[in-house]
């Protein structure tokens, strides 16, 4: 009997033990190109086409780095991106949460079929609507800008998924708080602002980390609207940089790396929050 | 009763102006701009063209007899085929090691989802690195075995898989973590009861698991379906949509048209293709949406 537990228990070990191992091996994998292009980036140029590989970069060199803002202008390219996005997510969450509050709360004529009809801007991504946005943004003086990169987004998919995701939030907040609000004299701005709003902090932490990283990415449309490398954003700017280097993939690297380090970064600060928004909105978008 | 209907009146003001920049907004950015890709594909409209008039359907005419075209089609096809189910496979089996919760499963998740926040152009660019023929980390472990590894970015045959490869890596932690939650979803004493008549895991997973989930897998498939028609910076960033034209897809073939060739009336008729393909789809996963996942409303 005891001898039967024992097993049992030798057993369930190997068990966990091969579970830890089938993870860490996965995890090996998942992680090794990061190592490959983070240790790529400091070495030289000629380290970098040796036969065998150097698996640890020998000697570490910062030069790659230093190209990148002396030759290069990554740091404008990380501002562009920065700030687009921001103002991308601040105008996103304005619009969105306002649309996404009256068709919860309020009603007027028409609500559901406007509800679905901005809905339906979903349908409308910018792969499909590039070419007349182009059009009109040229003959507006606009292409060379960051407005499109601004405005598209807020109003197209990001928008819409938006006020669909607020709205959804909305719906769970009680009536009777609202109608409190109202008893009290204050305006619907009022009551949207200071009594509805703070109670979706979370949601709107969700669409903001949705958005941000929809517009950091983006890149058709920095590809197609801009051509003057002062309004670059890190990846229109990395992939322009990574064909001039051609295979100086040191410097490659060096790009890359400075590309993704800073999202990484707030990544591992917030991972829950992250799996959490973007597990939400991949099931929701 | 005057009153009240002046109080209504004010009240879908309120409801209207809360809307208004919202829909204004998407009228001016979305609605117009897919009329006007209709619109366009029904005319010769090209940079070096002034004489811009409608011809009807005469792009769509050329659209079904063009090679390319079909290629296109043919590749957007094979992409789709091959990352669903891998991905699926990948993605569920990823999901059941990381459920439960034991002593660094935060690492191991974390570990999986960065590929998910690392930019598309970054993450293209390095396994365009790693996929190199010569000097690519691919090759070279290749070659300390003695085998001499293909032409992945330059072989006609590869271009696509590889590109399905790179996108399904980047991919996997965001699924992964969608079936997790839905996995945690499934009532415990299913497998409780199981264990009890003494099914296997194996058998839990086929019987109990699968089966609760499926919404959730359907959904993610549609997802997966819709995105694969909008691959582009993949595309872009590991072959340039090379070898010649071997990895076209959809997005590359209308940006090719439209802002190499300022084909503006064919390359909106390839969008307004594409524009159907993402409605169908969209629709089909809205009404799945809503009879399995959430019961809104």
């Amino acid at each position: 009997m005891r001898t039967d537990s024992e097993r049992a228990r030798r057993a369930k070990k190997r068990k966990k033990a091969i579970h830890y191992l089938v993870c860490s091996v996965i995890a090996v994998i998942m992680l090794f190109p990061f190592y490959w292009m983070f240790t790529t980036s400091l070495k030289t140029y000629g380290n970098v086409m040796k036969f065998p590989p150097q698996w640890w970069p020998d000697p570490i060199t910062l030069d790659n780095f230093i190209q990148l803002f002396s030759r290069h202008n990554f740091l404008r390219y990380l501002w562009n991106s920065f700030y687009i996005a921001a103002l991308v997510s601040i105008g996103v969450v304005i619009v969105s949460s306002l649309a996404g509050y009256a068709f919860a709360k309020m009603r007027f004529k028409g609500s559901n079929v406007l509800f679905l009809i901005i809905l339906s801007g979903m349908m409308m991504p910018i792969e499909v609507t590039i070419i007349p946005l182009f059009i009109a943004l040229s003959d507006l003086n606009l292409a060379n800008s960051h407005f499109g990169l601004i405005i598209q987004p807020i109003f197209g998919y990001c928008g819409a998924f938006g006020t669909f995701l607020m709205r959804q939030f909305f719906i769970t907040v009680p009536t009777e708080l609202i109608e409190a609000g109202k008893i009290d004299g204050a305006s619907h701005l009022r009551i949207f602002r200071k009594i509805v709003l703070p109670l979706a902090s979370s949601t709107i932490a969700t669409l903001v980390i949705f958005t941000f990283l929809q517009s950091w990415n983006d890149y058709l449309m920095p590809l197609v609207l801009l051509n003057d490398s002062r309004t670059y954003t890190l990846p229109l700017g990395l992939k322009l940089f990574a064909s001039e280097m051609g295979v100086e993939w040191n410097l490659v690297m060096a790009g890359a790396t400075f590309s993704t380090l800073p999202m990484l970064i707030v990544f591992f600060f917030a991972q829950r929050k992250f799996m959490e928004s973007l597990a939400m909105a991949g099931l929701k978008g | 009763m005057k009153s009240k209907s002046k109080l209504f009146d004010k009240e879908q003001l309120w409801g209207y102006s809360f809307i208004s920049p919202m829909l204004i907004g998407f009228i001016v950015i979305s609605l117009l701009p897919i009329i006007a890709t209709i619109v366009i594909s029904l005319t010769n409209w090209a940079m070096l063209n002034n004489d811009v008039k409608f011809i009807g359907f005469e792009n769509y005419m050329k659209l079904f007899n063009d090679p390319l075209f079909y290629k296109v089609a043919k590749n957007t096809f094979l992409f789709t085929l091959l990352l669903i189910p891998s991905n699926l496979v990948l993605t569920l089996g990823l999901a059941s090691l990381l459920r439960d919760n034991f002593k660094g499963v935060g690492f191991f998740r974390t570990a999986v989802f960065t590929p998910v926040v690392t930019t598309v152009v970054v993450w293209g660019i390095l396994w365009k690195y790693i996929f190199q023929t010569d000097n690519g980390l691919v090759n070279t472990l290749l070659s300390m075995i003695n085998l001499q590894g293909p032409q992945w970015l330059y072989n006609a045959n590869l271009a696509i898989p590889v590109a399905v490869f790179v996108t399904l890596v980047k991919g996997l932690g965001l699924n992964t973590v969608i079936f997790i939650g839905a996995m945690k979803d499934v009532p415990t004493m299913y497998y409780e009861a199981s264990e009890i008549d003494g099914a296997s895991k194996m058998r839990q997973f086929f019987s109990i698991t699968l089966p609760s989930i499926a919404p959730s897998i359907f959904l993610v498939t549609i997802i997966t379906m819709i995105g694969s028609l909008k691959v582009f910076a993949q595309i872009d960033t590991l072959t340039g949509g090379g070898p010649g034209t071997s990895s076209f897809v959809f997005v590359y073939y209308i940006y090719q048209q439209a802002f190499k060739y300022y084909n503006f009336g064919y390359a909106s008729a390839i969008s307004a293709v594409l524009f159907c393909l993402i409605v169908i789809l969209t629709i089909i996963q809205w009404k799945l949406r809503k009879r399995w996942v959430y019961h809104e409303n």
